[in-house]
């Protein structure tokens, strides 16, 4: 059981993984691997903390209620699962600020966080628009052959590369 | 199809758990649940992001297909346009520029104890997803559907059989591989 253990995996033994997860998921649960609804849903849910039952009033918490469903315990699961892997590898670690990101901007954590929540708030809004992510769109998608994922994962990027390389060698 | 299993709602709760449980297993043992790896695929200098989703694609292509040749699952492709699809992907990669996590390797940071994910990260995402649907009576109308092209797939548009293109696709995606692996990549 060494392999359980291990710091990490071929990158190709994990995909194969995830191939195969998502051959599951369509069979035993006739849907398609997907994250970002469960952060609509979870926004939703917070907001009724605030409003009350109104929330589902609005016509994209119609669509997708907030509550919680298939997607949002994958998620809930992702979060257990990536913890099991790094507690058995030791790489359970807290970290405040990566280090690719602190040998640019250095190690503030608060600038670090402005940064993931602005970066955060521009993808949650991307998500959303686009109707999936790296994993709806990227994976689940792609494998169906639709065309909208496709195009979506081009996009993506297109869009985080161009990003990632003016912060890094721009500014 | 199983059907039965399908319409069993805790069962299927319990499923989903257990199917994010392994994906976020699999997800920390790639690497994939970490900034510097994915900023390393978007600065094109590390390229695990893109290997471990294309081994995932190929697999899952062939995977799915064949369930869905023995009737024993459907497809469910998303619908699309140019207004949500290219502006909303586009949004996205921004985003993902900025953040270095997507929504399901961020929910694996937080797991791991990356914390910029947790109280950045996360928060940004719940900000945005809400954003979103206070405005989505507005994008609805104006926006989203511009250039609708609904839930086509690739072997509908060129009217070939899957087959036909998911096995040149496969093999495609395996020459691309080799070619990352002996450029040293």
């Amino acid at each position: 059981m060494e392999w359980l253990s291990l710091k990490q995996w071929s990158p190709y033994a994990v995909g194969i993984g995830i191939g195969l997860l998502s051959c599951v998921a369509f069979l035993l649960s006739d849907k398609p691997i997907g994250c970002s609804t469960a952060f609509s849903r979870t926004s939703g849910m917070i907001e009724g903390l605030f409003r009350g039952k109104k929330v589902g009033d609005k016509a994209y918490y119609k669509k997708f209620s907030p509550s919680i469903d298939w997607e949002w315990m994958l998620v809930a699961g992702i979060f257990v699962g990536a913890f099991i892997s790094a507690m058995l590898s030791g790489e359970f670690r807290a970290e405040w600020v990566p280090a690719k990101w602190s040998s640019i901007f250095g190690n503030s954590a608060f600038l670090r966080w402005g940064g993931a929540l602005v970066g955060g708030i521009v993808m949650g809004v991307g998500a959303r628009w686009a109707g999936g992510c790296t994993s709806g769109h990227g994976i689940s998608g792609t494998l169906q052959l639709a065309v909208s994922s496709w195009l979506a994962v081009l996009c993506f990027f297109v869009g985080g590369i161009a990003t990632a390389l003016l912060i890094y060698h721009v500014f | 199809m199983y059907k039965t299993l399908h319409a069993k709602k805790n069962v299927q709760l319990g499923i989903g758990l257990f199917i994010g449980i392994l994906f976020g297993f699999f997800l920390q043992k790639g690497g994939v649940t970490r900034y510097d790896v994915i900023m390393g695929q978007l600065l094109l200098t590390d390229f695990t992001v893109i290997k471990v989703m294309l081994a995932a694609v190929v697999t899952g292509k062939i995977g799915v297909h064949l369930l869905k040749s023995l009737g024993k699952a459907e497809l469910h492709p998303k619908p699309g346009s140019f207004g949500s699809t290219v502006i909303g992907g586009l949004l996205f990669g921004i985003g993902f520029g900025i953040l270095g996590y997507c929504p399901g390797t961020l929910a694996g940071a937080i797991g791991q104890g990356s914390l910029d994910a947790l109280f950045g990260g996360l928060i940004g995402l719940l900000i945005g997803a809400g954003l979103f649907a206070a405005f989505y009576p507005t994008l609805e109308k104006k926006i989203l559907p511009k250039g609708n092209f609904g839930d086509l797939t690739l072997p509908q548009l060129l009217k070939l059989n899957p087959w036909v293109l998911i096995i040149p696709l496969a093999i495609g995606i395996i020459a691309l591989l080799i070619w990352i692996e002996t450029s040293g990549l």
